[in-house]
């Protein structure tokens, strides 16, 4: 019976989060600078479904901006906030530690520094390579931060210490480059701040294998994960191998984490508070935490890009502030109303 | 060659116990003045003397100029100069202080024969400026309290900002001649860049005005200028109406930062690349015009969309004619209504 009362529990926060991953798609599809009609652009959606043929009224140019411009940040802001709030999740479970996300792993700071050396070694060739150059900074970020952690000595808070060291010291190389090439810097502290206004098809095409990849590794190991928050002695005793699933885990947060810098820069605390909200919501166990993840994260980044989209049109405000200005508070609230936090 | 008279208002107006400080420090400057009397005299009336001698008669030292940090006095005519703005380095050469010029920053890479040092004027280190024995620092902000620590050093400092108008840039190219003691030439380079200018606007004519425009300074994200700006004035001049000015609401002081579908909703006629520089984002108007919804753009349709110099649109000084003429350029060619 309990049993029974818990499966449709997580049945009924599944379909939760699907309802608010697509109302969040409909509202960055209808929102937006250029003015489009809610009710043309629910007609042009509609007439993309197959058997469906409606008339929209839009003019070429409407269409371009729908199709081209708004559609594909809408799905690019959806693929990252999924991403990041997966990586964020995985790594909570990994370090068995609240306050972890992919920016404390070498990866954001990797990241920064693969973007920068691009920008300012290639100039105006760097607009295409900054996607490949972050993406190898973030996983060569975390790489280092993992070997260094793992001969440094067992156990995560090593490894969580080398993260931060290595963090600390990539960024410190970063500003360094940055300084010895000033003229650069509007352009990198652009990027830094994130962003999801040059999104394209072409980007999500190229993101969305790496994602796909990572997570499934990822949400492959939520048992396994649920086994280690116990502890690592436990895990052997059921014939894990702590080390081997940690390796795993961060490898796979780390693909899908530096596959949404590549294409959005550095965008904070979404990996920190969809987790939480999702614990809150969820219960504890990765099973079913890591998902549930994937889907609100989606969902959030989504509203939030909307958000910047669209309170200060035409103009627009940096996607980082706007996660943070509503991700700051929602995490002071979400830890008020939480009685215990317990990964 | 110091900041004397500046010494002597200190002196007089600091409260005391500053003023023995002050007064140990003019001690110094009092003879290291003497020092370079020997050699070469330094007070007004040879000084006057010796700028005639250069070729401009009207230069006067000691001379008192009014800048963007207040009052800077230059004792005599400079003769080791540093420039730790692009701007500036252009309007030194321009007004024909070039030779007086010992160092400019990394940045400064106009006119080629301008001495480029790894300088910066953005974390500008005062140890290294001061390696130079400046006796006039030009520079476009006050950055790490530059003003006040050259100040303690005696060395007089201009700040000569990014210039909101067409005016503040003759007057700032003015301000350089007259403390470098070459007020005439730079009055001669100010009526030159009007004259052509103006002969620019004429050629150009009045029936292309009220094309609509989009002035891109970065493309990730898509950060425009408003007709607010220095180059939305130069915009202006031609009667062009600027799209970004409906974003000017989000108070980012005329850059905001733009929807890139409002963009392309908004139809520019005209698409102007500040950003098409090696260093500035490497745009092109290939790149532009392979956006994926920008080609319904009719700047995009009818190939208006033009890459810029990214230093002569960023800067104030004295290529702006060259701006006017690639804005006319676009303007001639542009379909009229």
């Amino acid at each position: 019976m309990i049993r029974a009362a818990a499966r449709s529990r997580t049945v009924r926060l599944y379909a939760v989060a699907v309802v608010f991953l697509a109302c969040a798609v409909l509202v960055g599809a209808m929102a937006g600078a250029a003015g489009l009609s809610p009710a043309a652009t629910a007609a042009a959606l509609l007439d993309r479904l197959p058997f469906v043929h409606l008339h929209s009224g839009l003019s070429p140019l409407d269409h371009a901006v729908l199709f081209q411009i708004r559609l594909p940040r809408v799905v690019l802001g959806a693929l990252v906030g999924g991403a990041l709030s997966l990586a964020g999740a995985g790594y909570q479970g990994v370090f068995r530690n609240p306050l972890v996300d992919s920016s404390l792993l070498g990866s954001s700071a990797g990241a920064g520094l693969g973007a920068t050396l691009a920008i300012v070694a290639l100039g105006s060739a760097a607009s295409s390579a900054v996607p490949a150059a972050a993406f190898a900074g973030s996983l060569a970020g975390v790489a280092i931060a993992y070997l260094v952690g793992v001969t440094g000595g067992p156990g995560t808070s090593t490894l969580l210490l080398a993260g931060l060291a290595v963090s600390l010291f990539l960024a410190a190389v970063q500003t360094y480059v940055l300084q010895r090439s000033s003229q650069d810097i509007q352009q990198v502290y652009s990027w830094l701040l994130g962003s999801l206004s040059a999104a394209t098809w072409h980007q999500t095409g190229e993101i969305l294998p790496y994602l796909a990849v990572a997570a499934v590794v990822v949400l492959l190991h939520g048992r396994h994960l649920d086994v280690l928050a116990v502890g690592d002695e436990e895990g052997r005793s059921l014939g894990l191998h702590p080390g081997r699933i940690r390796l795993i885990v961060v490898a796979g947060c780390a693909l899908a984490a530096a596959s949404a810098v590549a294409v959005s820069g550095l965008i904070g605390f979404v990996g920190i508070v969809v987790p939480h909200a999702v614990r809150r919501l969820a219960g504890t166990s990765y099973r079913v935490v890591l998902p549930l993840s994937l889907l609100f994260g989606g969902g959030s980044l989504i509203l939030a890009d909307a958000a910047a989209r669209t309170l200060v049109a035409p103009a627009e405000l940096p996607i980082g502030v706007v996660t943070a200005l509503v991700g700051s508070p929602a995490f002071v609230l979400i830890l008020r109303t939480t009685r215990s936090v317990r990964t | 060659m110091t900041h004397r008279p500046g010494r002597r208002r200190i002196l007089h107006r600091a409260p005391f116990l500053r003023a023995l400080s002050a007064a140990t420090a003019a001690l110094a400057a009092t003879t290291f003045i003497a020092g370079c009397g020997s050699g070469k005299s330094s007070d007004g009336a040879s000084s006057r003397a010796s700028s005639s001698a250069s070729g401009s008669p009207a230069a006067s030292f000691p001379v008192t100029l009014r800048a963007a940090n207040g009052k800077v006095t230059i004792a005599a005519r400079p003769a080791h100069i540093v420039s730790l703005s692009p701007t500036a380095t252009e309007d030194l050469y321009a007004v024909g202080a070039g030779k007086q010029v010992v160092a400019v920053d990394a940045d400064s890479d106009y006119p080629a024969s301008a001495p480029v040092t790894s300088l910066s004027g953005l974390t500008p280190n005062i140890e290294a400026i001061a390696k130079y024995s400046p006796d006039l620092v030009v520079a476009s902000q006050d950055s790490g309290g530059l003003v006040d620590r050259l100040g303690k050093l005696g060395v007089p400092v201009m700040i000569e900002p990014a210039a909101a108008t067409i005016d503040d840039a003759y007057t700032q190219i003015d301000r350089i001649g007259r403390a470098t003691g070459h007020t005439a030439q730079a009055e001669h380079t100010v009526a030159g860049m009007k004259s052509r200018i103006a002969a620019t606007l004429k050629r150009a004519g009045s029936h292309h005005s009220g094309l609509s425009y989009y002035w891109e300074l970065g493309a990730s994200p898509y950060y425009s200028a408003t007709s607010s700006t220095f180059v939305g004035r130069v915009a202006s001049l031609f009667g062009l109406k600027n799209v970004a000015d409906k974003a000017d609401k989000a108070s980012d002081g005329g850059y905001p930062q733009l929807s890139q579908e409002y963009i392309v909703s908004a139809k520019p006629r005209l698409i102007f690349l500040g950003d098409s520089g090696k260093s500035d984002g490497g745009q092109s108007p290939a790149i532009v015009s392979a956006r994926p919804g920008w080609s319904g753009i009719p700047a995009v349709r009818s190939k208006a969309v033009i890459g810029l110099d990214g230093d002569v649109a960023s800067r104030w000084g004295p290529r702006l004619p060259q701006l006017v003429d690639a804005i006319a350029r676009a303007v001639e060619k542009a379909p009229s209504r």
